[in-house]
C-alpha cells in the first residue's frame, strides 16, 4: 500500500498547534511500591488525537531512523482514521514485537528524534502510538500469520531474544521450518530476564509476542544450551539445519575489579534482575530468593542500572545510583531517568566506586567512592571522567549492584571452529549478519555488544534476508 | 518436560532419579552439572550429573534434602516430570582429554564426602573404563547415609570407607583416612575431592604437605548456570572465576575456601524462611 497524504500549509499549521497528548501513568508514590506497569498507554481517543498531529511528511525522516523501517506515517494515518487493524497490519510487515518496541525503544534518539514537529515543539508520540496499536491488536485478537508455502528448509536460531525472534518470524513467513534454541526455561531473552515487569509486562506482552511468533509455525526448544547441549556444527551436520543464526545476546556481566567485590551483598545487575524478572523473586509464590537489605547502591547509568535501581526500590530499599559522569551523559532512556527520579531514587553523579566495604562477617556495609570531573572527550565522544585527588567518601549501603555493561557469552564461539570473534568476544559479522563460517549468521548484541532491542531486531531481520539468499543460492 | 523413568531412595534423605533427557545424555561428560526446576515456580537448582546413558537417552541425578527446593525434587515420583532440566553445564573433568594409553599409566585417588559420592561415580566409571588405577575414599556421617558402596566397589581398585560415628568402615573423617593412606606410602598422580565445601577445604589442607595434585568440584550458588549472573564467583589463584563456566572443577590449592563458604551463605536466612513456608504447605 502506498500512501500519500496531501496536506495544505494551513492544515499543517493547525496540526502543529495541537499539543502532544500526555500519556497516563501510575502515580509515582504508588508505583514505587508495586511491579505493575508504570505507563498505562493511550486509549483509542487519545491515540487518534495524537495521531492527528502527524504531518504525514512526503519524505519522512522517522522511517529512516527506525532500525526496522516501520512505515510510520502510514500506520499513524490509519490510527487517525480509526483503522486500528490496518495500522497493526502496517506495523506487522516490519516488526514482530511492536508491543515490546512501543515500550522500550529509545524513541527520542530514533523515530521521534527526527520528527519535524520536534524542531519547534514536541515530536509525535510514535512509540506510544505503536504501543497502542499493538495492545489494541492483542486485546481484539488480531494476529497476522500470513506466510508462504513451506519450502522444506530447516533453519536453527540460537537465542529467543529480540534478534532471534525477529529473524525467526521473517524466515517462517518466508516458508522456512524454524526452530529456536533457548538456554533458559522461558523464551524472550533479555525481554524475560532483563527488563522488569513494570516496564514490560511478561505475561501480557512478552508471552503474547512470543506466541505470535510461534503462531507462524516457529518451534521453540527451551533448556538447550548451545555449546554444551548441542553445538552449531552438530545442528548443521547431525540435525539437518541448512543455516544457523546466532542471536545469543550479550549476557556476561562485567565487574569493576575493585577490592571487596566478592563480599556478600555485591551482585551483578544481571543476577539481581534475573532473580527478580525471570525467577519472579518479588512474588512470594515463587521460590527464588532476592536480597536488598535497607539500602542499595547501583553502579552505572544505563537502562539496566535504572531497571535495577527501580526494582530495588519496589522491593523496599532506599536506592542510590552511582555514576561516574554527569546526568547529561547517562546512557539510559530519558523516560527511565525521569521515572526513576519521580520515584525517589537518589542520583550521585561524578562519583566512582574504588572499594566495597564490608564487616568482619564478609557482608557489605558501604561503598568507598571518589569524586570525578569531566576531562577530554574519549573515542565515544563523551568527555571521560577523571578522579578528583583526595576526594574519597563513603556511602553506607547493604547491597551493591554492579551495572557496568555486559559482553557476549564466549560459549558458542569457543565451541564453533571457524567462527571469528573480535577482542571484545563479539562474533564478527557484516551488516547482513554473514560470519566467517559458511551457513552461520549472527546479529544483535552478540555482534555489537550490548545495545537495544530494536537494533537487535533489525539485525535479525537483515540476517533472515541473508539466510534466505544463502539457502536459495545453494 | 523431562520424565523421571526411575526413582530409588538411597538413604532416608537421599534420592536417585534417572531422567529422560536425550540431548543431555548425548553430550554429558564426567565432571559436568545440570540445572533442574521441579515446578514452574521453583528455583533453578544446580546438581552434579551422577550418570548418563547415551543409548537410553537418560541422565541420573542424586539429591539430598537440605531445603525447600531439594525437598520438592525428592517428592517427585517415577512417572512425574521435571519442568526444566538443562545442561550439561560447566567444563568436563580435565582427564577426559587424555587418551587411554596415558590414563592406563595413571593412578587416581577420589575423596568423596556424603552426597559428593554421586558425582565421583561417573568419573571413576570413566577412568576405570580407560584402564586407570583408581582408589576411592567415601566418607559418610553414618552407615545409613552411605551411598554407592557396591557400585563403587565394582569399578575401583581399593575402596576405603569411613563414617563419623564408626557405624561402618573406619571411624573418622576422610582427612584422617587420606593421611593414613599417604603415610603408608601410597602415591597418586591425581586426586579429586568432592563433597561439602568444608570437607574440601580440610582435604586440601591435609593433602598439601604431601604435594598431592588435587582437584575440587565447587558447589556454589547459581541462578542460570551459563555465565550470566555471576552468583557463583569464586577466587581462584587471586582471580575471580565463575564456577559455572570456568569450573566447577578447580585446582584445590588455588581456591579461597573461606570466601566460597561465606558466599554460599548469602541467601541462608531467606532459604530458612522458604523452607518453613514450604513445610506449612505440606502439612
Amino acid at each position: 500500500m502506498k500512501l500519500t497524504i496531501n496536506v495544505k500549509s494551513d492544515y499543517t499549521d493547525m496540526r502543529n498547534k495541537i499539543p502532544r497528548v500526555p500519556v497516563r501513568e501510575q502515580d509515582p508514590a504508588v508505583r514505587a511500591k508495586n511491579f505493575e506497569e508504570v505507563c498505562y498507554g493511550y486509549n483509542a481517543e487519545e491515540a487518534q488525537m495524537e495521531a492527528s498531529r502527524c504531518l504525514g511528511c512526503k519524505k519522512p525522516s522517522c522511517i529512516a531512523q527506525c532500525p526496522v523501517s516501520i512505515q510510520i506515517p502510514q500506520f499513524i494515518y490509519a490510527v487517525e482514521q480509526g483503522n486500528f487493524t490496518e495500522a497493526a497490519a502496517i506495523i506487522a510487515k516490519d516488526s514482530s514485537l511492536p508491543a515490546v518496541c512501543g515500550r522500550v525503544c529509545p524513541q527520542e534518539s530514533q523515530c521521534e528524534g527526527s520528527c519535524i514537529l520536534g524542531v519547534k515543539g514536541e515530536p509525535v508520540a510514535i512509540g506510544k502510538l505503536e504501543r497502542f496499536v499493538a495492545d489494541w491488536a492483542r486485546e481484539n485478537g488480531v494476529r497476522f500469520s500470513d506466510k508462504k508455502e513451506a519450502n522444506g528448509h530447516k533453519v536453527a536460531i540460537i537465542g529467543s531474544g529480540p534478534a532471534g525472534l525477529a529473524c525467526a518470524a521473517d524466515l517462517a513467513k518466508n516458508g522456512y521450518d524454524v526452530t529456536i534454541f533457548e538456554a533458559l526455561h522461558e523464551p524472550g531473552g533479555v525481554l524475560q530476564y532483563g527488563i522488569p515487569e513494570f516496564r514490560l509486562p511478561k505475561e501480557l506482552v512478552v508471552r503474547t509476542e512470543v506466541e505470535n511468533v510461534r503462531s507462524l509455525g516457529v518451534k521453540i526448544e527451551t533448556n538447550v544450551v548451545v555449546g554444551r547441549t548441542v553445538t552449531v556444527d552438530s545442528l548443521i551436520e547431525d540435525e539437518g539445519f541448512s543455516a544457523v543464526f546466532i542471536g545469543s545476546g550479550a549476557g556476561l556481566p562485567k565487574f569493576m575489579g575493585i577490592p571487596g567485590e566478592n563480599l556478600n551483598g555485591v551482585v551483578s545487575a544481571n543476577e539481581f534482575l534475573t532473580r527478580n524478572n525471570l525467577m519472579r523473586a518479588y512474588d512470594p509464590d515463587y521460590d527464588t530468593p532476592i536480597y536488598v537489605g535497607k539500602r542499595v547502591a547501583v553502579v552505572g547509568g544505563g537502562n539496566v542500572a535504572m531497571d535495577a535501581a527501580r526494582t530495588a526500590l519496589r522491593l523496599g530499599a532506599e536506592v542510590t545510583i552511582v555514576y561516574r559522569r554527569t546526568e547529561k551523559e547517562l546512557p539510559a532512556r530519558v523516560e527511565e531517568v525521569h521515572h526513576a527520579k519521580q520515584e525517589g531514587i537518589d542520583f550521585k553523579m561524578l562519583t566512582n566506586p574504588v572499594e566495597v566495604l564490608g564487616n568482619e562477617k564478609g557482608w557489605v556495609t558501604g561503598l568507598k567512592c571518589i569524586k570525578m570531573e569531566l576531562g577530554e572527550p574519549d573515542e565515544s565522544g563523551r568527555r571521560s571522567p577523571v578522579p578528583v585527588p583526595d576526594s574519597e567518601f563513603d556511602i553506607e549501603t547493604d547491597v551493591v549492584v554492579m551495572s557496568l555493561g555486559t559482553s557476549p557469552n564466549p560459549l558458542i564461539a569457543s565451541t564453533t571452529p571457524g567462527l571469528e570473534t573480535n577482542r571484545w568476544k563479539c562474533v564478527v559479522a557484516d551488516d547482513n549478519g554473514v560470519t566467517s563460517k559458511a551457513g552461520v549468521f549472527a546479529g544483535g548484541d552478540v555482534v555489537t555488544g550490548a545495545a537495544t532491542v530494536i537494533l537487535a531486531m533489525g539485525a535479525g531481520r537483515k540476517a533472515a534476508e541473508a539466510i534466505d539468499s544463502y539457502i536459495k543460492s545453494k | 518436560m523431562y520424565k523421571i523413568i526411575k526413582k530409588a531412595d538411597l538413604t532416608p534423605i537421599t534420592t536417585l532419579m534417572e531422567v529422560d533427557a536425550p540431548r543431555m545424555a548425548h553430550s554429558a561428560q564426567p565432571g559436568q552439572f545440570l540445572i533442574v526446576r521441579a515446578h514452574d515456580k521453583g528455583e533453578r537448582i544446580p546438581l552434579t550429573i551422577c550418570d548418563f546413558d547415551r543409548e537410553k537417552g537418560s541422565v541420573t541425578i542424586v539429591t539430598q534434602v537440605v531445603g525447600a527446593s531439594s525437598r520438592q525434587i525428592c517428592h517427585l515420583n517415577e512417572g512425574d516430570s521435571f519442568t526444566d532440566f538443562a545442561g550439561p553445564l560447566g567444563q568436563p573433568s580435565e582427564f577426559i582429554h587424555k587418551n587411554s594409553k596415558e590414563l592406563s599409566e595413571m593412578k587416581f585417588l577420589f575423596i568423596a564426602g556424603g552426597l559428593g559420592t554421586a558425582p565421583v561415580y561417573p568419573q571413576v566409571k570413566f577412568l576405570h573404563s580407560m584402564g586407570a588405577k583408581v582408589d576411592v575414599i567415601i566418607g559418610a556421617k553414618n552407615k545409613d547415609l552411605l551411598i554407592f558402596e557396591n557400585e563403587m566397589r565394582s569399578i575401583c581398585d581399593n575402596l576405603y570407607i569411613c563414617t563419623d560415628d564408626g557405624s561402618y568402615g573406619k571411624k573418622g573423617l576422610v582427612t584422617e583416612m587420606l593421611k593414613e593412606l599417604m603415610d603408608s606410602g601410597k602415591t597418586y598422580d591425581q586426586a579429586v575431592a568432592i563433597g561439602p565445601m568444608i570437607m574440601m577445604k580440610f582435604v586440601t589442607l591435609t593433602a598439601k604437605p604431601y604435594n598431592l595434585p588435587l582437584i575440587v568440584s565447587l558447589n556454589t550458588l547459581m541462578v542460570d548456570g551459563t555465565g550470566m549472573c555471576g552468583a557463583c564467583r569464586v577466587s581462584v589463584g587471586g582471580k575471580t572465576k565463575f564456577a559455572c563456566v570456568d569450573g566447577p572443577e578447580f585446582d584445590a590449592y588455588q581456591v579461597d575456601f573461606d570466601e566460597a563458604m561465606r558466599r554460599q551463605m548469602m541467601y541462608k536466612n531467606i532459604e530458612v524462611e522458604a523452607d518453613h513456608k514450604c513445610k506449612i504447605g505440606l502439612h
